[in-house]
């Protein structure tokens, strides 16, 4: 019994240290990223290769879903709302849950696990194959000249992401709301313009979907620049990235809305 | 993938994806209204605001014409001072009255502008001199219920005492309340 007991306190210690090291290590690789930002900037080429697999190529999937979140959004706020007879308040629903809420951490859950688990991956995988090795053999910083761009890439396509995301939503609960119900035209627009405000709901929705972006980013880069170099490895960070990128934007989201909404009083 | 392609499909991807801010916040948000048409300040003191918010619509004759910008306590005479931003396309006389109201029975709480007679006009940073507070439902029913507890006890004999609501209030301890005190 004493033998288990201290065998379960070396293993709790253990593992208590290592996950402190490894949050010095994330820190330390998260200023190291920082400092080589001007580096990705200057390789505009290699950031713009980064947008265009993380922006681009995430197009389909983020304007499909949203359209359907947004449809999905029209017909369930129709149902409840047409109850209390203000049937004309739909735009006003959509648009703020869009905007505030749904367009930044749907478009960052999707985001995470179609484009941060990619970047998880190929760094990853060019760890295992030993390219990172190679390159500062070559005396090329691999922080310069993969990391970097990648999570500068990430950055610049979450905002544009979420953007397309809660306006195909919008789109997505016109099209159910006045197309195929008959809300009035008028309304539907009138409404939601008098409720929505720029500074309180759009701009604190694109500063969400930045946050959401560096967060999401680091970790993808972090996650496989810190995987073990076998398969399972890669695999297994992978998954991580993807688990700790959706809790993290889920946790942000509660700590920016708090910090965004408090005090307000609407 | 050749260069130029990705070029042009980051280009496409920027373009659109700006072209979605554009529209959340032109379209959505309305972001040209109101708050960048300019306009002047006016004030106006309340006994009590109700539930009036910062941007809250001013209208005058169901046009909204201004929003509500600042509400602020005065320390001396402890009213509400509201000040409003009203279109500079909209002038007001100088006997304006300002009531706060509310459209419908949940709806949203305003600001109404009703003009008067003047000939004169009021300028930027003007204090409206008549308002009207807001009507606070619970102090409405509970000047109701006194008022029908003392006429049902003191003056029982009388037969039509307790019928107008509004009349026997005005007289009522605290009345001064009451939305239909027209202060200063």
């Amino acid at each position: 019994m004493p033998v288990d007991t201290a065998w379960a306190l070396r293993r709790v210690g253990r593992k208590t240290v290592d996950s402190i090291v490894r949050l010095g290590f994330a820190a330390r690789f998260s200023l190291a990223v920082l400092a080589h930002s001007p580096a990705a900037l200057r390789r505009i080429r290699l950031t713009m290769r980064e947008i265009y697999f993380t922006g681009v190529l995430s197009l389909v999937i983020i304007m499909v879903s949203g359209m359907f979140v947004g449809m999905v959004l029209g017909l369930q706020g129709y149902e409840v709302l047409t109850r209390y007879g203000a049937n004309e308040s739909l735009g006003i629903l959509v648009a703020l849950s869009l905007v505030r809420e749904l367009g930044p951490v749907v478009a960052g859950l999707l985001f995470a696990s179609r484009a941060g688990s990619a970047i998880t991956a190929e760094i990853g995988l060019m760890k295992t194959t030993e390219q990172l090795s190679a390159m500062e053999m070559m005396a090329v910083d691999p922080l310069a000249r993969v990391v970097a761009p990648r999570f500068f890439g990430g950055i610049i396509a979450m905002p544009l992401l979420t953007a397309l995301f809660s306006t195909l939503g919008i789109f997505g609960a016109y099209l159910v709301g006045v197309r195929l119900i008959g809300i009035d035209s008028g309304a539907f627009w009138g409404n939601m313009q008098a409720a929505v405000d720029f500074n309180r709901d759009i701009a604190n929705g694109i500063i969400k979907s930045v946050v959401f972006g560096v967060a999401v980013s680091l970790i993808a880069v972090f996650e496989g620049y810190n995987a073990r170099p076998t398969a399972e490895g890669v695999s297994s960070a992978t998954t991580r990235t993807v688990v700790a990128s959706s809790l993290s934007i889920l946790a942000l989201d509660f700590v920016l809305t708090v910090f965004m909404f408090r005090g307000i009083g609407v | 993938m050749n260069r130029s392609v990705i070029d042009l499909w980051v280009g496409i991807f920027v373009v659109i994806g700006i072209g979605a801010i554009a529209f959340l916040s032109l379209r959505v948000g309305n972001l040209t209204s109101v708050s960048a048409a300019p306009g002047y300040h006016l004030d106006a003191a309340f006994d009590n605001i109700g539930g009036l918010k910062v941007r809250a619509p001013v209208k005058a004759a169901g046009v909204v014409v201004g929003r509500v910008e600042q509400i602020k306590l005065d320390p001396q005479s402890y009213q509400a001072v509201v000040t409003m931003k009203v279109d500079r396309g909209y002038q007001f006389t100088k006997d304006t009255i300002a009531s706060i109201l509310t459209s419908g029975l949940l709806g949203e709480v305003y600001v109404g502008l009703d003009p008067g007679g003047d000939t004169q006009m009021l300028g930027d940073g003007a204090r409206i001199g008549k308002t009207q507070s807001a009507m606070v439902l619970e102090k409405l029913i509970g000047q109701f219920m006194f008022d029908k507890a003392a006429s049902g006890t003191t003056a029982p004999a009388v037969p039509n005492a307790s019928v107008p609501a509004g009349g026997s209030t005005a007289s009522g301890p605290g009345a001064g309340g009451r939305s239909a005190g027209v202060s200063k």
